[in-house]
């Protein structure tokens, strides 16, 4: 039973009734060209056309605020290590997102691993959902090969019009599929028109900053020093969208706060952003990314490079969202396109046929 | 959301006991502290802690004792921040949480056997002092062992009871020099670079291990290239404001390098060309 289809009919009926089997989270539209992932228990509030939302699925992983530690001092020190987990369903995540949750399942689980983030992760359950073309203009995700699925997810769902086609990936993808009644098996012409789908979506999704992407690791290695950060500098804002939109971007903070009782009180650790100015900052005064400049060019050299040496992939999954959010309209294909047409970061490759 | 309580926390925290606090200047304090159950700190020279203290917070701070002394370690702490400034209020017998030891030490093997010139500005003493005071217990192991410290003055001296007693061994060279001099000091005046000179070493064969404020390694690295240690036998301790320890949060990235996994110790030559390093 690799593949199975959902008749579009009975979508609402499937997403009741997945809610009934544990808390589910969806796509739900906010306002204009918004979204955002929330629980959901019908069909009529998801939104199954969505542009990648504003927080993305990371959210589940690694909460914005997660207590690690919950201490009392009224008897010396009574300290009680915790994890804040729940079982929960998520509908409805695009393969950009879903590379974003591969970025960070690497980052957290290797050694030291991170017992808070892995436990959790254990309890999600992952239902992806296809985009068959272009959100907008700001993705871009066959850059970074993010367009078409590759694993991470347990169940996954491609509208072929009338009906879902959904291939199933792993054991929990078979226990919804065989406690959902909904699903019947694929046919080979279900399975073509899966096949065709795909060969327009090649057609459709092409490179959106002109480099092959092999290239681009060799391209931020001669781009240390060049004149775009600086352009950049002198428009950041240094609030820290960036970052906090970005599915791979984990970097926290550790933070403690006392009850009012002055004894009891909890450790948690805060999602943090290498775009403020204290993140680089030790006792002493000293910033080792002082310019807005050199905070920037982190930011791009933790998507393109530095991750391509550690974990063999990019940390950019082409969704868009650091784009999209930013107040001083910096743009991630742009800033490419840039390094691209700065001589000197681009040069091996400048008379490429690309 | 449910909350469970797990053994296997990365942030568990080793509680601990200060058992000697002693005011060294007017903005350190030097900690003997020992784990709780007589537990030994498992460390290498030039490693560091994260101290723990609840409803404060948590600072990294490099251990200053060497490991070759059991059942207690040592911590030179400034008043810098909200969590150094809570420790200075600490005194013996008070309870203290600890996670580590985290990072990269020294490399003592490959130190061994060979001449050793250890250089130190301001607090940069303590994480070295643990060499040092490493490599005075296993003596036989090193060559010749030249120290030269340097800070703003006098008064801001550390240890300064035992740079007395390092003065006066004949198995070590050790200099010092202030910046500003009181009317009583004696010894020499001026930058640290200035004592590189003079001292005689056998390049080929010298290791340096050198701490300090990130404005001293320009200065310090240069005079020694000047007398002829090769690149790769230079070692610098860098400091940045780590808060897992644990090469996630981010913090103390140096480009695709976390000081807090893959140093704090750095082997100049793998470094030198590392924008942002120091």
């Amino acid at each position: 039973m690799e593949y199975v289809i959902l008749m579009k009919d009975d979508f609402g009926g499937f997403i009741s009734r997945l809610a009934k089997l544990q808390k589910l989270a969806a796509p739900v539209s906010k306002g204009y060209n918004n979204f955002s992932f929330q629980e959901v228990s019908s069909g009529d509030e998801v939104a199954l056309k969505y542009i990648p939302t504003i927080i993305p699925p990371k959210k589940f992983f690694m909460p914005r605020q997660e207590t690690l530690l919950e201490f009392n001092t009224a008897k010396g020190l009574e300290v009680k290590p915790v994890v804040e987990h729940e079982k929960i369903t998520l509908f409805g995540v695009h393969t950009c997102d879903l590379a974003g949750i591969q970025c960070i399942n690497m980052v957290f689980s290797i050694r030291p691993r991170d017992y808070n983030y892995l436990i959790r992760k254990r309890k999600i359950d992952i239902i992806g959902l296809e985009c068959n073309e272009y959100c907008d203009e700001y993705a871009s995700c066959c850059l970074v090969s993010s367009h078409l699925p590759s694993g991470g997810y347990d169940l996954f769902l491609t509208d072929l019009g009338d009906y879902f086609i959904a291939h199933v990936n792993t054991q929990v993808g078979e226990d919804i599929v065989e406690s959902i009644k909904y699903f019947k098996s694929a046919e080979a012409s279900n399975l073509e028109e899966l096949k065709s789908l795909r060969e327009r979506k090649r057609a459709l999704f092409k490179n959106e900053v002109p480099i092959e992407p092999r290239l681009i690791p060799e391209m931020f290695d001669r781009a240390f020093e060049s004149g775009v950060w600086k352009d950049l500098e002198e428009r950041c804002l240094a609030c820290g969208n960036c970052t906090n939109v970005c599915p791979t971007c984990y970097c926290f903070d550790i933070i403690d706060e006392t009850d009012m009782d002055l004894k009891t009180g909890r450790r948690y650790r805060n999602w943090d952003s290498c775009q403020l100015e204290p993140f680089a900052k030790v006792a002493g005064g000293e910033s080792f990314r002082k310019e807005r400049s050199a905070r920037q060019r982190h930011r791009y050299y933790r998507k393109f490079r530095y991750p391509v040496s550690k974990f063999a992939r990019f940390f950019c999954t082409g969704c868009g969202r650091c784009s999209r959010a930013c107040m001083a309209k910096i743009n991630l294909k742009e800033t490419l396109n840039s390094l691209l047409n700065d001589r000197y970061a681009s040069k091996p490759f400048i008379n490429d046929e690309i | 959301m449910e909350k469970t309580i797990i053994k296997e926390s990365n942030y568990r925290i080793r509680n601990a006991r200060v058992i000697k606090a002693r005011q060294m200047t007017a903005h350190e304090k030097l900690f003997e502290i020992a784990l709780e159950g007589g537990e030994n700190l498992d460390y290498e020279p030039g490693q560091f802690v994260i101290v723990s203290l609840l409803g404060v917070g948590e600072a990294p701070i490099s251990i200053c004792s060497s490991p070759t002394k059991a059942g207690s370690f040592e911590l030179c702490v400034r008043a810098v921040g909200k969590v150094t400034n809570a420790m200075h209020r600490l005194e013996a017998g008070d309870d203290i949480g600890i996670r580590g030891p985290y990072g990269k030490g020294f490399p003592i093997r490959i130190l061994e056997g060979n001449d050793l010139l250890f250089i130190a500005g301001g607090l940069g003493v303590a994480p070295l002092r643990s060499l040092i005071k490493y490599a005075f217990d296993n003596r036989r192991d090193f060559g010749k062992i030249h120290i030269l410290l340097g800070c703003k003055t006098s008064e801001d001296m550390l240890f300064a009871d035992e740079l007395d007693q390092w003065f006066k061994r004949m198995d070590v060279h050790y200099e010092c020099t202030v910046d500003r001099a009181a009317p009583d000091w004696a010894g020499h005046v001026g930058q640290i670079t200035t004592l590189i000179p003079g001292v005689h070493l056998e390049s080929e064969r010298t290791f340096a291990v050198i701490v300090g404020p990130p404005i001293m390694y320009r200065f310090v690295i240069k005079e020694i290239l000047a007398k002829n240690i090769p690149e790769r036998q230079i070692f610098v301790s860098l400091e940045r404001h780590m808060k897992c320890g644990m090469g996630k949060c981010g913090r103390c990235q140096i480009q695709n390098l976390y000081c807090c996994q893959d140093g704090p110790v750095f082997n100049y030559a793998e470094i030198k060309n590392m924008k942002e390093a120091i």
